[in-house]
């Protein structure tokens, strides 16, 4: 393979040597458990990690586009804000709320997280850095990203409340329409790809990204994909559920504490997902920038390990969300489904056509140009 | 106006005819409809819009005051006058068919003067609880708070409405429902961050669509009205900066200007200018706060937060010359209180260009966006004859095509020595009011553009006595608020304190036509046509 250049900074040495010291030292069985439990608690610290510098970015990005300062007042540059934030919310008073639904409404935030938790452990951060790596990854991922979804109608139902329950309605048919649209974008791909599971997929954007390969359906299912996954996340301008100017804060109106950092949270870190799925997809994942041919190029893109790569990749795409998202008013909720139902679903179902023709035919640029790819 | 008191006389034989600052005309009750829809249908001058009701505790009588004036040419004005000795049950004749208008002004009327109006379709106490004891304008008002205690129970709505009908045999009492038993009913207010303040707008909903809205207010009243009667007339000036808020300038101008012409005080030319262009950058502040937050009802936070970096410049050099940002506490009678600061004119003159560019900037980032255009153009449509109806003025009169522009009706201060567009627009939706705030804008910085260099020298306040006394009779003035048209009425019967003072507020009549264009429209519209509509709530809650 193309990738056997030096790369000293690569976290697969590191996982590498931890798995021959353990297994040299103690039974098989007790070395696998032992890495379970350190993959297990790596996720979860990730997640939250994720979430905070996500949450700090944010503001600071926001600020930017609305010619403010952001947090600057905990931390230099306000890099503990976030961190601050976290503390506050872990130690605030859940608010215990009469004529509630007490099981659905408290089990109502553990569906948020646990399900983009799921998804969380699909995503592949960097050469050997995937939890979870099905041979159908790509379903399983439109599985589990789409059990938020009950999180948020348990919410709005449970909790008693007029403003939530139009809020959550609202956020049903949002996320049942747009998930229609999302899963035929990786569909098209996956018909490009000829494979589900996302480290296949990536492997084979070496030197051609998908979104070159698939040149014209390529960039359409991108465009399709990046808009629904943007809506799926309920973030502005598809930000109804939560309308703030109409529904107060829609489905979580009623949770304070950390419950609503729950739901927070996995807000934000459904946005990385969406674009880090976006990435592993259409962008090549963690594949550093390879062109056949130029080996001491190749061979300075490797050194720059495969996480950085990603991240990058996944950053820039969740700067144009957050671009999006300051610059655009909200829809209104007949005109969201009208872009969905009217617009995007049957512009993908010919995409999906197009992109099975551009494979039969051989008309991708790997099959036309089978020398410089 | 010899035509209109003939037809006056043909209509009414026996109504007195005074002429007064304004033509008078005293009817009986019964007669009052009659004479307002005579006065409406007039084909030659038809008084179609009716500015200010005002009821009034005259001693021996309790009595509504209607100032009347023509859509077609608003300084055309007549005063109708009516009035009942029963004090235990006083009945009045409804206008509310002829102007719509009148129909929260009598439910205002009947909380502080306890006057029902017969055929007002819903006599429900408008700002005041339907329990509230007395009738706080009556001159004999106990305001013993024991009698009033502040009720810490919580209370249930109650969605039904009073009314007086007239029938053929005789009149009739009735309760109405405003919903129907199995409406979905959302409260919108008074807690809610889209309300533009306490706001409370009782919404049924059919899905995500409005069925009918039942506005309630008063949460935040304080009876300035009655806190006048008993304090002078420079200490009334600072209640004028807490109706609307955003235009304190302005409305202090007009309780300024209705005293100044009362007691014959000539105000300085240089006090003139200082008071108009000071208005106009009032108006520019309260144009951008209105874009801003209708922006972010729309969704859109960062532009909200460009109306307010703009904003801020001009609040800066409020600031500057006397002190205060939102409240300026610059007109006093006589003048202004604060003579303009030595960097004045260049700071104004370098906003001018500044705001020019940034006005292209809003054009850019907002007034073009699909989304944007998708939530404006054609929603919440308020044609010209319901805008008159509601006596719907300002920019959102205009937007209905409706020119009502007092500046160029009835030029007041340096409005007449300047060369301005009304701006109207036909289109009738949430968009044609967005334009015009944005336009206003340009108009108002042509305005200040014309004055600014010619600031004659001299003395910035007349002198006026230590006591100002009114002589005995009725004042008007109307003045162009960046509502709408707000105006100050004042009965003197010749003492230091006004008998009765009333302003009209430019915003219940904004509110008063919410749930006529919301109806029909999806919930998340009808936020944004309040975000059109741009409503101050302290200036209902008088």
């Amino acid at each position: 393979m193309i990738l056997n250049y030096s790369q000293p900074l690569e976290f697969s040495n590191l996982s590498t040597w931890l798995d021959t010291t353990l297994r040299n030292n103690m039974s098989d069985s007790l070395a696998l458990s032992i890495e379970f439990i350190l993959v297990g608690v790596l996720l979860l610290a990730a997640y939250a990690v994720i979430a905070l510098v996500l949450i700090y970015v944010e503001r600071k990005i926001t600020a930017f586009f609305q010619a403010r300062f952001g947090p600057n007042r905990v931390g230099q540059y306000g890099l503990l804000q976030s961190l601050a934030d976290m503390i506050k919310i872990l130690l605030k008073e859940i608010i215990l709320i009469n004529k509630v639904d007490k099981f659905l409404f408290y089990a109502a935030p553990f569906f948020m997280v646990g399900a983009s938790m799921l998804t969380f452990g699909a995503i592949a951060f960097g050469k050997g850095l995937q939890a979870v790596d099905f041979n159908i990854g790509v379903l399983y991922v439109t599985a589990v990203s789409s059990l938020g979804i009950i999180g948020v109608l348990l919410a709005g139902w449970s909790s008693n409340n007029k403003y939530s329950m139009i809020g959550a309605m609202r956020s049903g048919a949002q996320f049942v329409s747009y998930e229609l649209s999302a899963g035929f974008a990786l569909m098209t791909m996956v018909v490009l790809s000829g494979t589900m599971q996302f480290s296949e997929i990536i492997n084979q954007q070496t030197y051609c990204w998908n979104i070159f390969n698939g040149h014209i359906s390529s960039i359409i299912a991108f465009f399709i994909y990046l808009i629904s996954g943007h809506a799926e996340t309920n973030r502005g301008p598809f930000d109804l559920p939560e309308a703030e100017s109409e529904l107060t804060a829609g489905y979580h109106t009623e949770y304070s504490g950390l419950q609503f950092g729950f739901f927070y949270l996995a807000e934000y870190l459904n946005m990385f997902i969406i674009a880090s799925i976006a990435t592993a997809v259409f962008l090549g994942g963690w594949m550093p920038i390879q062109i056949k041919g130029w080996d001491a190029f190749n061979q300075i893109m490797n050194y720059i390990p495969s996480y950085v790569w990603f991240f990058s990749k996944t950053g820039v795409l969740i700067f144009f969300s957050l671009w999006v998202r300051w610059s655009f008013p909200r829809l209104r909720i007949d005109q969201l489904l009208n872009l969905e139902w009217k617009y995007l679903l049957p512009i993908n179902l010919v995409n999906l056509l197009v992109m099975v023709i551009l494979v039969l035919t051989g008309l991708t640029l790997t099959d036309l140009f089978p020398s410089w790819f | 106006m010899e035509n209109i008191k003939k037809l006056v006389l043909n209509t009414v034989s026996d109504a007195v005819i005074e002429e007064k600052q304004i033509l008078t005309v005293t009817v009986e009750p019964k007669k009052l409809h009659l004479l307002a829809k005579t006065l409406k249908d007039n084909a030659e001058l038809s008084f179609d819009f009716l500015v200010k009701l005002i009821g009034t505790d005259w001693g021996e009588k309790l009595g509504v005051t209607y100032l009347l004036s023509s859509s077609s040419d608003l300084s055309k004005e007549i005063v109708l006058k009516t009035g009942t000795e029963d004090r235990e049950n006083p009945l009045l004749y409804s206008v509310t068919d002829l102007y719509e208008t009148a129909h929260f002004n009598e439910r205002e009327v009947y909380a502080l003067l306890g006057i029902r109006f017969i055929n007002n379709p819903d006599m429900r106490k408008f700002f005041l609880n339907s329990d509230w004891v007395g009738y706080p304008l009556r001159k004999d008002y106990d305001a013993n708070p024991e009698l009033n205690p502040v009720s810490l129970v919580s209370k249930e709505m109650i969605d039904v409405a009073p009314r007086i009908m007239e029938t053929k045999d005789g009149f009739k009492e009735e309760l109405v429902d405003i919903f129907d038993n199995d409406d979905y009913v959302i409260n919108i207010g008074p807690q809610h961050p889209s309300t533009h303040g306490v706001m409370h707008f009782r919404t049924s909903l059919d899905g995500e669509i409005v069925k009918k809205i039942d506005v309630h207010s008063g949460y935040i009243h304080r009876g300035i009205e009655k806190l006048s009667e008993s304090l002078t007339y420079p200490q009334i000036l600072h209640f004028t900066d807490r109706l609307d808020y955003l235009s304190a300038n302005i409305n202090r101008h007009a309780l300024c200007m209705c005293v100044e012409k009362a007691a014959e005080i000539e105000v300085p030319e240089r006090a003139q200018y200082i008071r108009t262009i000071m208005d106009e950058l009032n108006r520019i502040d309260s144009h951008l706060l209105a874009w801003a937050c209708q922006t972010n009802d729309l969704g859109a936070t960062t532009a909200f937060i460009y109306g307010m970096r703009e904003r801020e410049i001009i609040l800066h050099i409020f600031e500057k010359t006397c002190g205060g940002r939102l409240i300026i506490n610059q007109n006093v009678i006589g003048g202004v209180m604060f003579d303009i600061y030595d960097e004045f004119q260049k700071d104004v003159k370098s906003f001018i260009p500044y705001m020019r560019e940034k006005l292209v900037e809003y054009d850019r980032f907002f007034s073009h966006n699909v989304i944007a255009l998708g939530r404006m153009i054609n929603i919440g449509n308020l044609t010209k004859e319901d805008a008159i109806s509601y006596a719907v003025t300002g920019p959102a009169g205009r937007g209905s095509g409706w020119s009502c522009d007092i500046r160029k009706h009835q030029p007041y201060a340096l409005y007449d020595k300047v060369q301005f567009k009304e701006i109207i627009r036909y289109e009738n939706d949430s968009y044609a009011r967005y334009l015009n705030r944005l336009d206003e804008i340009e108009e108002s910085l042509k305005i200040i553009e014309q004055l600014i260099d010619n600031i004659p020298a001299g003395e910035i306040c007349a002198k006026t006595k230590a006591i100002i006394k009114l002589p005995v009779g009725e004042y008007f003035q109307r003045v162009e608020a960046c509502r709408g048209e707000f105006g100050v009425y004042i009965e003197s019967r010749g003492d230091k304190t006004p008998y009765r003072l009333k302003f009209r507020s430019p915003s219940m009549a904004l509110v008063s036509a919410m749930p006529l264009i919301c109806k029909g429209e999806k919930i998340s519209d009808f936020i944004g046509i309040g975000g059109s509509m741009d409503y101050v709530i302290p200036d209902i809650d008088r």
